[in-house]
């Protein structure tokens, strides 16, 4: 028995309906402070669907969204950046025609305090802020690897370094726990190396990280615990040699293909 | 040679980077607008023997350029499409009409109020940005063209409720009358007065174009400066990610209704501080002056100026204005005297079915308008001066157009 | 000013019997329009019946012009303002053949029926045609362009083909013929309400066209290419349908259709002037929003609701009020509907 302070979020019972359709159908899972939680399962199995419900995109048909211990079950997208959790989009969804500074510092945005008379005459509190900022932009496109590339816009940069962003926007909220989907969808092996190294690299700055990931090797790479999806039912749990031997895994996976 | 290494002082010329500033493209058009609006009234009043004709339009094109730097910040920044921007100017303008000039004496309330302009210009700030707000409330969710709708709506309705209501209004009799803004005796010195010590009359604008022309010069300068700041501000970023993706903006913590609303108030807050400079400069305020052209007017003036560009904006708002109010009503005596000029004078007297050369030019300016928007806009569908990241963005576009083709051929 | 926000969407996502608050608005919109009119029916049938009469008549001629409006926005999303004075355009050229043969309503003979029901395919040719030119000129080039380059080429368009009427005509009021059957034996009193053969003419004229426009859509392989280009164009183009030709097809038929609007306004009204697209279009444009803007069906019901709105509201509220009535309605039926009477409600991505 973990104690509620080891988690920092936990999903009771949650209900995604579509019409007839039930996208998530009675999920619950519980992600622990500092670890890397992998979400899996065929297309179309309801995993950007309950990302969606977590980051307040989708209001829960039924159930509860708690982080922290603290209940934020349709809270507005807004509200749930500002209280931590921060995310990736499955089709990249940048800031196009801004520079890759500004979409981060865009990510920065929850965490400032000017208002709009300290931008309207630029007050000397929106100048410092502004620098300090700007700063801070930087440091976190370093630490992405795309320093280099920090006043092209979003649209012109290559697919991977754009992935990398995305990731550096969502860090610079500050959050607690960090959504990754489907980060390494389309990229090379060496890519993908470098983005578990990079991962790796978020955890130590504290961040918890929940992803959803196709490529097995990945996940076995780096989670220590993974949840399958199979028509938004949660059919298993646990570390990744149990998971991989599931039966009820590889029958959703193969059945799938065959 | 020793002392040579201590770096000379640098001076104040050096100092403001003068050169890499010039070869700033938009710094470089916010020169040239500025030298042009200094020098202009002197060589109109030099070239045309003290007519301060074209200093009256040039006023006028001000109001358009207020405007244009508010609509700027709702559809360039925030990409938001407002096809009633025109409302709000008219609310500018009755605010300042009504407590400006005798109008309310014959309303209801039998009482004539006169409230200063430097006040007044502040209310219909206000007002309109209050009216922008309460607008924007329950339709800023709506997705794109229908907020446009919506704005279009709006834009319809108000100059209609100003028509209608005419007692208050005098309806399509328009408000006439207006105060011209007066400036307050301790600026302008106790000698300046109806007192026994005043030496000189009290100053007043009265209608004269070059005391207007200095305060839209002056009001321009300081919107430009407050819109510039919004633009590299946490709000302007805010507006931008949201034109960009509202659903990402939204997870990264921007409140999209509220950011949303902002944008629609501030955008109203200009047009109705340009609406109680209308009132003052014209002294006349009719129903007339608000119709769905205006909205269509600014709009053009942005989208062809290069929308989301400031300068951009100001140049479009400029030429715009110049050429419905002065090159198209310039052209027939022009068209006329370059036929006589040319031996073609017989063309100019009317014969028959032909209404004269004049005339007949005279008939074809709305035509001529259609068809100069038209060309502008396929000539350069990023507008004049688009904001420079579009305009290296279309380049590489090119760029990889061109190189594909090379592929092609090579294939 | 936040909470506030956020208390309003809370409002609005509360869910009674399965319906939202946004929902029970509308209802009570129109259950409040619908019981205020039933009064007036009551009270004087005679009146309200009439004004029923010249609300359809009316009503059926924006739906026409509506129907262009709503085909063009569902394809390439430009609201198109060139469309209202095509319209106009249509009316102007079906006088000038019409007085090219000296057809006017002093001496109406057999061969001038003849000639008027030529002049029909006739002007729609060359509207639609007109209209395939200007997006071929102003829109195509446009078609990746930022999103409001082509609106003010629309915008310049409209003004453009203004421009044209205005060379031609002036600001004078063009006289179309009062060719349709009128005077003593076209007109009747069936229960104290005028019915004129006009009246009908202008309603089965509209309900043929539209039928004829819904069978053409569902059933013809064009109508079908329209719709899925209206869909998804870049699904549409995988599926080999030539994108290019179909919207050249919707600028085509939408003429059609605003010409055949033209000609009956010129046949039921008589005059016009250089400027009227402006307004007929403004109002058209709100009814293809009102029905839910790329729906056709909608765009014929909310043309017919707008004819009938402004119907009632010159009648019993006052001409001058008309405007803002009708405006008014179209931002509250937009508020608790945000996509229209019969617009989908496409789920938030
Ligand atoms: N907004 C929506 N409206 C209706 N149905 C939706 C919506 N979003 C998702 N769905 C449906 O919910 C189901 C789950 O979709 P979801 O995108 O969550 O799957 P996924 O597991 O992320 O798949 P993939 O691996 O392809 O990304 C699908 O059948 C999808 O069609
Ligand atoms: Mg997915």
């Amino acid at each position: 028995m973990s104690t509620l302070d080891d988690h920092i979020l936990v999903l009771n019972n949650v209900t995604k309906r579509f019409g007839g359709l039930v996208a998530v159908d009675d999920v619950s899972l519980s992600i622990k402070r500092g670890e890397i939680f992998a979400l899996i399962g065929p297309n179309g199995a309801g995993k950007t669907t309950l990302f969606n419900n977590v980051t307040g995109l989708f209001k829960p048909t039924s159930g509860h969204v708690i982080l922290n211990g603290k209940d934020i079950t349709g809270s507005k997208p807004h509200e749930v950046a500002r209280l931590g959790i921060a995310r990736t989009f499955q089709n990249i969804r940048l800031f196009d025609y801004m520079t890759c500074v500004d979409n981060v510092r865009v990510g920065r945005h929850v965490r400032m305090h000017a208002k709009l008379w300290d931008g309207l005459f630029k007050l000397p509190a929106e100048r410092r802020e502004e620098e300090r900022v700007t700063e801070e932009a930087m440091d976190l496109l370093r630490f992405v690897g795309i320093a280099r590339q920090a006043n092209q816009y979003a649209r012109n940069l290559p697919y991977g370094q754009q992935r990398r962003l995305e990731i550096a926007r969502a860090l610079a909220t500050e959050p607690k726990l960090l959504l990754l989907d489907e980060p390494a969808a389309g990229f090379t092996p060496q890519e993908k190396v470098e983005l578990m190294a990079l991962v790796r690299k978020i955890l130590d700055r504290g961040v918890t990280v929940w992803l959803i990931e196709h490529d097995m090797k990945v996940v076995m790479g780096i989670s220590e615990r993974i949840v399958v999806l199979d028509h938004g039912e949660k059919i298993a749990e646990g570390p990744p040699e149990e998971v991989r031997t599931d039966p009820r895994v590889i029958e959703a996976y193969l059945g799938k293909s065959a | 040679m020793r002392n040579r290494v201590a770096a000379p002082p640098r001076s104040v010329w050096a100092r403001l980077h003068l050169r890499e500033r010039i070869r700033d493209r938009d710094t470089a058009i916010y020169g040239v607008l500025l030298l042009v609006a200094l020098v202009f009234p002197a060589i109109t009043l030099y070239t045309t023997d003290g007519s301060t004709y074209l200093i009256a339009v040039a006023g006028h094109a001000g109001t358009y350029v207020l405007l244009a730097i508010g609509l700027n910040v709702v559809v360039g920044f925030a990409g938001l499409l407002d096809l009633g921007y025109a409302a709000f100017f008219a609310i500018g303008a009755y605010t300042y009409a009504l407590f400006a000039s005798q109008q309310l004496l014959a309303s209801p309330i039998h009482h004539a109020y006169h409230f200063p302009f430097w006040l007044m210009m502040f209310v219909g700030l206000l007002i309109a940005a209050s009216a922008g707000a309460v607008l924007g409330f329950p339709t800023l969710r709506l997705r794109g063209d229908y907020l446009a709708i919506v704005t279009l709506g709006f834009g319809e309705i108000v100059p209609q409720v100003f028509q209608n209501f005419d007692q208050w209004t005098g309806g399509i009799n328009a408000i006439g009358g207006i105060d011209q803004p007066t400036l307050p005796a301790w600026v302008t010195g106790p000698w300046a007065g109806a007192d026994s010590i005043s030496i000189v009359a009290p100053f007043s604008f009265s209608f004269d174009p070059i005391a207007y022309y200095v305060l839209i010069f002056i009001l321009v300068s300081v919107a430009i400066v407050l819109v510039n700041n919004l633009q590299r501000s946490r709000l302007g970023r805010a507006w931008m990610a949201i034109r960009e993706d509202e659903v990402a903006a939204a997870a990264m913590g921007i409140n999209t209704v509220t950011t949303k609303l902002l944008a629609f108030a501030i955008g109203a807050s200009f047009s109705g501080f340009a609406g109680a400079y209308y009132g003052a400069s014209f002294g006349l305020v009719s129903p007339d002056d608000f119709l769905f052209i205006v909205s269509i007017t600014v709009l053009v003036m942005i989208v062809l100026g290069g929308m989301g560009n400031i300068p951009g904006v100001i140049v479009g708002a400029v030429t715009i204005y110049f050429i419905l109010n002065w090159f198209l009503p310039l052209l027939p005596p022009a068209v006329e005297s370059l036929a006589s000029s040319i031996g073609l004078g017989s063309l100019n007297s009317r014969a028959g079915d032909w209404p004269g050369l004049g005339n007949e030019t005279q008939n074809v300016t709305l035509l001529l308008f259609g068809l100069i928007l038209v060309t502008m806009m396929l000539l350069r569908p990023q507008g004049i001066f688009p904001s420079r990241i579009r305009e290296q963005e279309l380049k590489h576009a090119t760029a990889q157009e061109d190189e594909a083709a090379i592929e092609q051929a090579h294939a | 000013m936040a909470t506030s926000v956020s208390a309003l969407t809370r409002i609005r996502s509360a869910r009674l019997a399965g319906m939202s608050f946004t929902d029970y608005g509308f209802y009570v919109l129109c259950g409040t329009a619908i019981v205020l009119l039933a009064t007036q029916a009551v009270i004087d049938p005679r009146t309200f019946f009439q004004v029923l009469d010249f609300g359809i008549a009316d009503g059926a001629i924006y739906a026409l012009v509506a129907l262009g409006y709503t085909m063009v926005y569902g394809i390439i999303e430009l609201i198109n303002f060139a469309h209202g004075d095509i319209f106009t355009l249509s009316a102007v050229i079906g006088s000038a053949i019409l007085g090219f043969f000296a057809v006017n309503e002093s001496s109406f003979s057999l061969a001038d029926l003849l000639t008027l029901l030529l002049v029909f395919p006739v002007v729609m040719l060359i509207i639609g045609g007109i209209n395939v030119t200007i997006e071929r000129v102003a829109y195509r080039p446009l078609r990746n362009a930022p999103r409001l380059a082509p609106l003010i080429t629309a915008i310049g368009m409209s003004f453009t083909v203004e421009g044209v009427m205005y060379l031609w005509h002036g600001s004078a009021i063009i006289h179309f013929p009062d060719l349709l059957p009128h005077g003593a034996g076209f007109q009747t009193y069936i229960g104290g309400v005028f019915f004129t053969f006009k009246d009908v003419f202008v309603i089965v004229a509209a309900v043929i066209l539209v039928s004829l426009l819904a069978v053409f859509i569902n059933g013809s392989k064009l109508g079908k290419a329209m719709r899925a280009t209206a869909q998804d164009r870049d699904a549409a183009q995988l599926m080999g349908i030539d994108i290019n030709r179909t919207i050249s097809a919707t600028f085509f038929i939408g003429a059609v259709l605003a010409a055949a609007g033209g000609i009956i306004y010129g046949l039921y009204f008589n005059n016009l002037d250089y400027h009227l697209g402006f307004s007929v279009g403004l109002i058209a444009f709100t009814a293809a929003v009102f029905g839910g803007i790329g729906n056709i069906p909608g765009a014929a019901l909310g043309g017919l609701l707008i004819g009938l709105v402004k119907a009632f509201s010159d009648n019993y509220i006052g001409s001058r009020w008309t405007h803002i009535i009708v405006f008014s309605i179209l931002i509250a039926v937009l508020v608790f509907r945000p996509t229209g009477l019969l617009g989908m409600r496409v789920p938030e991505k």
